[in-house]
């Protein structure tokens, strides 16, 4: 990747979706007329379920409608066809599971997100910071990814994905972390540093004040690995 | 010369039948001289009814009396995508009341778009006691109490299989029924019922039929709880996930990427709801020994499907959503050389802009690459008449294409003409091809085509397509071999049909809804041609209140032999016959 990644753009860098067509989202335009609390609905879920790691505001949970509604989130996107009745011939077990289904690339579009997240991503050794807009991913593997292609060319060793992967196993943790690898880490609402990657997707976009890409020693130093083990352990 | 065939004693020919399993071969047989005829039916073990009105169940327990096994097929196929309203019909219960009574030893049924209810299922638990399969695909109209039943009496189940059935899921106990002592399971498919089964009761049926080789697991059975169940059944050769995400957790991941190195004849898989592509890894070291992979659920990106895809160097069938992309195809195409089948499935089949990178590239791709490709389902938004060229003469091979272009009359998108030559050469190039569905913008030339060339066509799908009733009339004229056809919204009439009507004596059915076939043109073939079913479909009210020459709604004819139906719901009339008018 090199260079390309680290010039100056105006566009959103390392985030796939600008890399693909925007995707259209089907039934999902019926949420987005509704933004505000299509938000809201997603913190009270996730209070009362075990939450996942893919944020979407269509979960399973909300019934969903199966036409779509004629208020498009784009204005200059066309209203919706009337439909034919049996075209395309999709059968209607298949329609249906698609309907309740998370679809793929629905958080990544930034236009519909009202309260973008941006936070400051700091990396030690680094000359200079970037920002990403958490709300542009739907789980720390995309995250991971996307900041792996930012900071590649300042990594020694392991890209920075392959860190995050690496460190999501617990016992490749401690080698992490003596090595040169880096461990991300936030700075949470508290003020407190934690280790990226404890908590379920959703809770750290929201408490995730800004990143920082230290160096494995120094997490050490920091106290931070005996607590992430600890935890790790506790989760059964 | 010697009259050999009289000197052999029904046993040995009895015997030799035995060999002979397919059906027309059977057919053939049974018309060779009388004896064999009864021979014959004596001990045709397997029967195949593929339109259950087109012969009455009374007719076939009487010539067939030692049946073991039956397969019945009931609504029209469009039934599939709503065109045939509720309430139509194809009904097993007379089916099973009839081999109730005559078929004692009776162990396998097979239904397809059929209505079976929970009184059927009951009737089959007690009536049969050596019952050992039960198949139900598109079916509907029986809920979880049914399959209690079937569960708690069927001892020597050894196939359960619900595909794409509509149950009404009352409660998840019913597999808990079968007895502790039972063991026998090989094949359970649950992939369509909606709500949780009881999951312990689950994994202690899994592990304890050891002969389990087939495992279509439902939406609701978490993640969290694979593993186990691969651990308790490490010989299964077919497996269906149910939904394929959680919490990413380092020691789920291990767990399950360890159970799956343990199923070593792992050959299908199937499920992938919700995935989560952090997990896909969890399936890498199977990827490389599976033949078969549905993914057509799975809504990741491309680059995690390529990532999976790359990787099943065996795979012979995979179904896809579209998210696959052309980028994602063509690695399909340099990597799974042995691909026979493929379906490429809309993920947002009501947008009216491409949400993917997908076009007829990827086809092109794969047609090149795949040189055993042989069955295609392929929904996409544009389409040429030079790609479909290169497909046809890639692919010679084809045996079944099914082309969809989601916007109706989509012309060529590069030279705005219609899309007959290319489907012309298909038809050409593809001696073989049995089934073709059209799309697209097409005239009466691809019409003409079809009939020229498609001489081992059995089954044609036909939407939003042709000019004048020629392009029927070269089909009806044309494909010998036709035996299904079926038509929307297209121009067809009165005249081709009526200049074709034998024809319609030697096919299983023809549909045609939203055309321009006039009443009166269904009231002359009915009237003609007594050993066919003509059914017009209305849901406007009686023909009768309307002109001769108004066309009808939609329009069912099929052969029997066993006259008119007798549970045609209100808005279906039969044409009749001159038989009727005979009598009185």
């Amino acid at each position: 990747m090199g260079f390309e990644e680290t010039e100056l753009r105006l566009g959103l860098p390392g985030n796939a979706a600008t890399e693909e067509v925007v995707r259209k989202r089907g039934f999902s335009e019926t949420e987005t007329h509704d933004h505000e609390t299509a938000t809201v609905d997603l913190m009270l879920n996730l209070s009362s379920k075990e939450p996942t790691t893919v944020a979407d505001p269509t979960d399973k949970h909300n019934t969903l409608p199966k036409e779509k509604t004629l208020l498009p989130a784009d204005p200059a996107k066309p209203p919706a066809k009337a439909q034919v009745v049996g075209w395309p011939p999709v059968r209607s077990f298949r329609k249906n599971m698609l309907a309740v289904q998370k679809s793929v690339g629905e958080e990544s579009e930034k236009n519909s997100s009202p309260n973008p997240s941006f936070v400051k991503v700091s990396m030690d050794g680094a000359p200079y910071l970037r920002k990403v807009d958490l709300k542009m991913y739907k789980s720390y593997r995309e995250l991971s990814d996307s900041l792996g292609n930012m900071f590649s060319s300042f990594t020694i060793g392991n890209c920075e994905s392959q860190g995050m992967k690496d460190f999501m196993n617990e016992s490749k943790l401690m080698d992490l972390l003596n090595s040169s690898d880096y461990v991300p880490t936030y700075e949470d609402k508290d003020g407190d540093w934690m280790l990226v990657g404890d908590v379920p997707w959703e809770m750290f976009v929201e408490s995730c004040k800004r990143l920082r890409i230290m160096k494995g020693k120094e997490a050490i130093g920091l106290g931070l690995a005996p607590r992430a083990m600890a935890k790790s352990k506790n989760r059964s | 010369m010697p009259r050999l065939a009289y000197s052999f004693p029904e046993e040995v020919l009895e015997h030799v039948f035995s060999f002979i399993e397919c059906d027309k071969d059977r057919g053939s047989i049974s018309l060779v001289c009388k004896s064999w005829y009864e021979i014959e039916a004596w001990c045709r073990r397997r029967v195949f009814v593929g339109n259950c009105y087109a012969v009455s169940p009374a007719t076939v327990v009487k010539r067939f009396p030692k049946v073991r096994s039956v397969a019945i097929k009931g609504k029209p196929h469009f039934a599939d995508f709503n065109l045939v309203p509720e309430g139509w019909g194809a009904y097993v219960f007379p089916w099973i009341k009839a081999m109730a009574a005559a078929y004692p030893w009776l162990q396998e049924i097979r239904l397809k778009r059929m209505v079976i209810t929970d009184e059927c299922l009951e009737l089959i638990a007690k009536s049969f006691k050596n019952f050992s399969v039960l198949v139900l695909t598109s079916c509907e109209g029986f809920t979880t109490d049914g399959l209690a039943a079937i569960t708690a009496n069927c001892r020597n189940l050894r196939e359960l299989e619900l595909r794409e059935s509509e149950v009404e899921d009352i409660c998840g106990h019913w597999l808990s029924h079968f007895p502790d002592s039972y063991t026998s399971l090989v094949s359970l498919n649950i992939s369509c019922l909606g709500n949780e089964v009881n999951l312990s009761a689950l994994e202690r049926l899994v592990s304890r039929c050891t002969n389990l080789q087939t495992l279509r697991l439902n939406r609701a059975v978490p993640l969290e709880k694979l593993a186990n169940l691969l651990r308790g059944a490490p010989q299964l050769v077919e497996l269906g996930t149910g939904t394929y995400s959680t919490e990413m957790r380092p020691e789920v991941f291990a767990n399950l990427a360890e159970a799956f190195s343990g199923c070593k004849q792992l050959k299908s898989l199937s499920g992938f709801w919700d995935v989560l592509p952090s997990y896909l890894p969890a399936l890498y070291p199977v990827c490389s020994s599976l033949t078969s992979l549905n993914l057509s659920y799975a809504t990741i990106q491309s680059s995690d499907l390529i990532k999976l895809v790359s990787q099943c160097e065996s795979l012979q069938r995979l179904w896809v959503l579209d998210y696959i992309e052309d980028a994602g195809l063509e690695v399909i195409a340099a990597s799974c050389k042995d691909l026979r089948e493929l379906r490429v499935f809309p993920s947002d089949p009501f947008g009216l802009e491409p949400n993917v990178a997908l076009t007829e590239q990827g086809l092109v791709s794969v047609s090149e690459g795949c040189t055993k490709l042989q069955s295609v389902l392929y929904f996409c938004r544009q389409m040429s008449n030079a790609a479909l060229d290169t497909i046809a003469r890639n692919r010679p091979n084809m045996t079944r294409f099914r082309l969809c272009i989601i916007e109706p009359r989509a012309p060529d998108y590069l030279t705005r003409e219609p899309l007959d030559a290319g489907f012309g050469a298909i038809v050409e190039h593809c001696k073989d091809l049995r089934r073709l569905s059209l799309s697209g913008l097409l005239s009466d030339r691809v019409f003409e085509y079809i009939g020229t060339y498609g001489k081992k066509l059995e089954m044609l799908s036909v939407a939003f397509a042709g000019d004048t009733d020629l392009g029927l009339h070269h089909v009806l004229s044309g494909c010998d071999n036709l035996r299904k056809l079926e038509i929307r919204d297209c121009p067809f009439g009165d005249k081709a049909l009526l200049a074709n009507a034998a024809k319609l004596e030697t096919m299983r059915s023809l549909w045609m809804s939203s055309c321009l076939v006039s009443y009166g043109a269904c009231k002359l073939l009915g009237l003609k041609l007594p050993r066919l079913n003509v059914e017009v479909i209305d849901e406007r009210g009686p023909p009768d209140s309307r002109p001769d020459s108004s066309p009808v709604e939609k329009l069912y004819i099929y052969r029997t032999v066993s006259g008119p139906r007798l549970d045609m719901p209100g808005y279906v009339w039969r044409m009749e016959d001159d038989s009727a008018l005979r009598v009185s």
